[in-house]
């Protein structure tokens, strides 16, 4: 052990992002100060990416049981029953503070780490989605993070044959300097071949495979992801984003399904954030052992690394598993097939001690418990705030701009505009499972062997939920549900990643926690819990203020026979368009709102749950009849937009009359408004009025010819819109010119 | 009729083009460090990122063993399908004439594409006919296709030029919007386009690109007979 000379001292802890008080608890629980590799590695531990001090206690109140749950909080990624013996696990996580300081890195080992996540318990990746938040596209940041953060998703995504099948992007001025980059991962497995990350049977030996080990991300997580960003001084942070190599990644992944297929690993766990200190320590924890690792073992990219550094190293692509020592030559013999590095490095024990050495000298031994389980955590002090925390969007839109000029200018604005620009970059489609690619239908579809589906959908709507950070979070809980009913899924499992600003100041803790309230009850009501899942705190720059509160959420459903996932377009001429659902649309916080510069509502109208979940249910099973040629849910720009939308999804025009309405507001928020539990759908008359026996389904009009018109219904119709297939496509088309 | 499709360790797409393979006939997997091709009748070199493709894509699979296994099958007159990175293994390979380039659209970019068959006398178009559209999709950031006048007349002359992007669908720049190319013999063929990701209309929408497999599998069929 060093000379007690060279102990850090309390202002070591401090710049290493412990508060004094927690250095303390870490002097009690070592019985005496820390050397500096035990201050690195409680410091990586206690920070609040890896403890979640700031937010564990509400994550608590989340529901996570349920009929289908099979693998919950606690695993690498939760996983859900999907019939046929299979599982899908999945789970969302944010890669948003390194994305912001190096965008195509930062997003291209986002992917990874998720990606990981899903092998790490014996899944096979099967799709990736992502959630994206940049400031207005019209800034040259925003841009540069858009383009980056994209060219990395695609980089690694395609290279390692993972089909990127959806998302979504929102464009807001609270996110031009700290962008937000969240990755979902779904991956398959027989139920059987699940492995969980807890390491057992002391003896056992801990091999670490994949790629080497160097100085790339060291403190990532303590330095990046815990602390503010600060206006200057990003260039400094660069060393600390990982780099990302998709190949290497692609022999670990088909390494550890082999690994696992031969029936080679006691557990399995990927090393992200804090590396070896993290991972080694969660798998003593989780199984109750102690760990031995002796640092002289690892394979190392450079010479002289420090044992600190390679203990707390975020060199990416690289496992850790528990082996018999009888396995040993095997799995040694499989990482030699697949090109990766693999070496034990380690043994379980039955100390409870994280023991670190170095050949035969022990450099530091601290007790597991304290490591991973007794870092204080903090009570949120939330308050709402008083003032408007945001400053109001700037105007866009025309004053006196006609509804035909204003459907155009929504089209075409930045958070509706077609994300064909952004998603031709992946590749939707490796694998052969792709049913309904993106922009074909509301929610992404992937066939299963026994002829069912999944579907997913991602979503989150940061403005609404800075409007009323409880019901913006249920209606982006909905919306993603709503997603699921318009392809005929039901949903069976809900990850999120929840991406706040400062927890320490009492506005943010109270956006915090009232999202969390309202993820709670509507995970609840919609019997979708939650499996898994990421919290992503301190977004916000020193002078910029905080993000807006974005609850991102991805859910994953079931339907039971793929040839019947409904698209979005219209499909037949002749059939009759219906809005279905006692939609109740309002402008406040809409779409319209933000381009007409106006300030965020303090509140959101009510949203009765029941009603909208019956809504879904009803489409839901008009979609699995097949009676419905499409199905397509409201979001964004309200009633107009949705129509617009089936039409170029359609290629076919529409004729709507929407009935008269006296006052100019109450036509406005007919057209534009928006609110959870509306669809558009379109079929035949009879299939229509089957939907009608179990909902409210209100007649629209046809689909036909290359326009659409939506007249009020007035004798003289001055107010209605009547626009080309082509101008819709054309102003649908804004985004092409970020890429061109 | 048994199809043998190469494993190297960044192939993405060598399972759906084992399954799309499957269709037609038998298939199995040659792992690249396999010189033994297991008594395959047609070869496929897959899409994906071989070894990672960062030098070049394509540029260090042509040394593997398979490849050398493969590089003699072809000299015998074997056929051999290079599909997408396959393509590009094939060109490095020179078993095909000419080189895939970066994109001029600068980027990986996917699409579900229009291909018009410009040769359908020889084994992988077979089954189509001539001037037939083909809906397949495409997905690469290293498709455009490149070789010099003089070599592009002889194989324009020599029915090596075999499927063109229909008018408007040429996103990376190919030359006289080329999307597959055979050899001077004809049993060696590489295209861009995946028509591995076009054989089910469940999944995509299309079964156009069944009609290469199932022309491979009438060739090597009829050769025997």
């Amino acid at each position: 052990m060093p000379e007690p000379a060279t102990l850090p001292t309390l202002e070591d802890a401090l710049a290493l992002g412990l508060r004094k008080t927690e250095y303390e608890l870490v002097c009690e629980k070592q019985g005496g100060p820390p050397n500096l590799l035990e201050l690195a590695m409680y410091s990586l531990l206690w920070s609040e990416h890896c403890a979640y001090k700031h937010s564990k206690k509400l994550l608590r109140t989340l529901p996570t049981e349920g009929p289908h749950v099979v693998m919950g909080p606690g695993e690498n990624a939760g996983a859900v029953d999907v019939g046929g013996g299979m599982v899908c696990a999945f789970k969302v996580e944010s890669h948003n503070h390194p994305s912001a300081v190096e965008p195509f890195q930062g997003a291209a080992t986002g992917v990874g780490g998720i990606l990981r996540d899903i092998f790490a318990i014996g899944a096979r990746p099967i799709a990736v989605l992502d959630s994206l938040r940049f400031g207005e596209p019209t800034g040259a940041r925003a841009r540069y993070l858009l383009e980056g953060a994209v060219s990395g998703i695609a980089h690694y995504g395609n290279s390692i044959g993972v089909p990127t099948i959806g998302g979504e992007v929102y464009f807001e001025a609270p996110y031009e300097q700290n962008c937000l980059v969240n990755a979902m991962a779904l991956g398959l497995a027989r139920r059987e071949q699940l492995v969980r990350s807890a390491a057992a049977g002391p003896g056992n030996l801990l091999v670490l495979f994949g790629a080497s080990t160097g100085r790339d991300g060291i403190g990532g997580a303590s330095v990046l992801a815990s602390a503010e960003l600060g206006g200057e001084g990003e260039q400094d942070k660069r060393p600390t984003v990982q780099v990302g190599d998709p190949f290497e990644e692609k022999k670990l992944l088909e390494c550890s399904l082999e690994l696992l297929e031969h029936g080679l690993i006691v557990s399995l766990q990927d090393l992200g954030a804090a590396g070896l200190t993290s991972s080694a320590s969660e798998m003593a924890s989780k199984g109750e052992v102690g760990i031995d690792i002796d640092v002289a073992r690892v394979p190392l990219r450079e010479p002289g690394m420090e044992p600190f550094e390679v203990m707390v190293s975020e060199s990416q692509e690289r496992m850790l598993c528990v082996v018999e020592p009888a396995s040993l030559a095997a799995v040694l013999a499989l990482c030699e097939k697949w090109e990766v590095n693999g070496a034990a490095i380690g043994t379980v024990t039955d100390s409870g001690q994280m023991r670190v050495l170095s050949g035969g000298e022990l450099l530091g031994s601290m007790p597991v418990r304290a490591l991973v389980d007794d870092c204080p955590l903090y009570d949120l002090e939330p308050q709402k705030p008083a003032q408007p925390i945001y400053e109001p969007p700037e105007a866009s839109l025309p004053a006196g701009a006609s509804a035909a000029e204003t459907l155009l200018g929504l089209l075409a604005s930045p958070n509706i505009a077609s994300r064909r620009p952004l998603f031709e970059h992946y590749d939707p489609i490796v694998q052969s499972r792709t049913v309904r690619r993106p922009e074909q239908a509301d929610a992404a579809v992937l066939a299963l062997p026994d002829g069912s589906a999944l579907a997913v959908s991602i979503d989150g709507n940061g403005r609404r939920v800075a409007a009323d950070p409880y019901r913006g979070t249920i209606a982006g809980v909905l919306e993603c549900a709503a997603n699921l009913a318009c392809v005929g899924a039901e949903p069976l499992g809900t990850t999120n990643n929840l991406n706040f600003g400062n927890p320490e100041k009492p506005h943010i803790a109270w956006q915090l926690s009232e999202s969390v309230r309202g993820l709670g009850d509507a995970c609840r009501a919609l019997q979708a819990p939650i499996v898994g899942g990421n919290v992503s705190l301190y977004n916000e720059g020193a002078t910029s203020g905080p993000i807006y509160p974005t609850p991102v959420i991805g859910m994953v459903g079931r339907l039971p026979d793929a040839r019947l996932a409904a698209g979005l377009g219209f499909a037949r001429s002749g059939d009759e368009i219906a809005l279905v659902g006692a939609f109740a649309p309002s402008l406040a916080a809409s779409e319209l709102a933000k381009l007409r510069g106006e300030a965020l509502p303090d509140g959101l109208p009510e949203i009765d749950i029941a009603t909208v979940r019956a809504a879904q249910l009803a489409v839901r099973d008009a979609v699995r009849s097949g009676e419905l040629a499409s199905a397509h849910d409201i979001a964004e720009g309200g009633l107009a937009v949705a129509l617009a939308e089936c039409c170029l999804a359609g290629g076919l025009g529409a004729e709507i009359i929407l009935g008269e309405e006296r006052a100019e507001a109450d036509r406005e928020s007919q057209l534009f408004g928006e609110g959870s539990g509306g669809f558009v759908v379109s079929g035949e008359s009879r299939a229509l009025q089957r939907l009608g026996e179990s909902v409210a389904v209100r007649r629209l009009g046809v689909v036909g010819a290359q326009a659409l018109r939506i007249g009020m219904g007035a004798e003289a119709d001055d107010e209605a819109i009547e626009v080309s297939l082509a101008e819709l496509a054309g102003a649908h088309a804004a985004l092409a010119e970020l890429f061109s | 009729m048994k199809f043998g499709v190469l494993q190297f360790p960044g192939s993405c797409d060598e399972v759906d083009a084992l399954s799309a393979a499957r269709r037609v006939g038998d298939a199995e997997l040659i792992w690249h460090g396999e010189r033994d091709l297991g008594g395959a009748e047609a070869i496929i070199v897959p899409g994906g990122f071989s070894y990672g493709d960062y030098l070049r894509a394509g540029a260090i699979a042509r040394f593997s063993p398979a490849m050398e296994s493969v590089i003699e099958f072809a000299g015998n007159g074997g056929l051999v399908l290079g599909i997408c990175n396959g393509f590009q293994v094939l060109c490095e390979a020179h078993l095909l004439p000419g080189a895939l380039l970066p994109n001029t659209n600068r980027h990986f970019t996917f699409r579900q594409l229009e291909l018009e068959v410009l040769y359908s006398g020889g084994p992988f178009t077979g089954a189509c006919a001539l001037g037939e559209r083909l809906s397949i999709p495409a997905k690469h950031a290293w498709g455009r296709y490149y070789a010099d006048p003089e070599t592009l007349a002889a194989m324009d002359r020599g029915g090596q030029l075999v499927l063109r992007y229909a008018p408007g669908e040429n996103f990376n720049g190919s030359l006289h919007d080329i999307a597959g190319v055979c050899n001077e013999r004809g049993n060696v063929f590489g295209l861009m386009p995946h028509p591995e990701h076009a054989v089910d209309e469940l999944i995509g929408g299309s079964a156009d690109g069944l009609k290469i497999f199932e022309s491979m599998r009438m060739s090597v069929e009829g050769a025997r007979a």
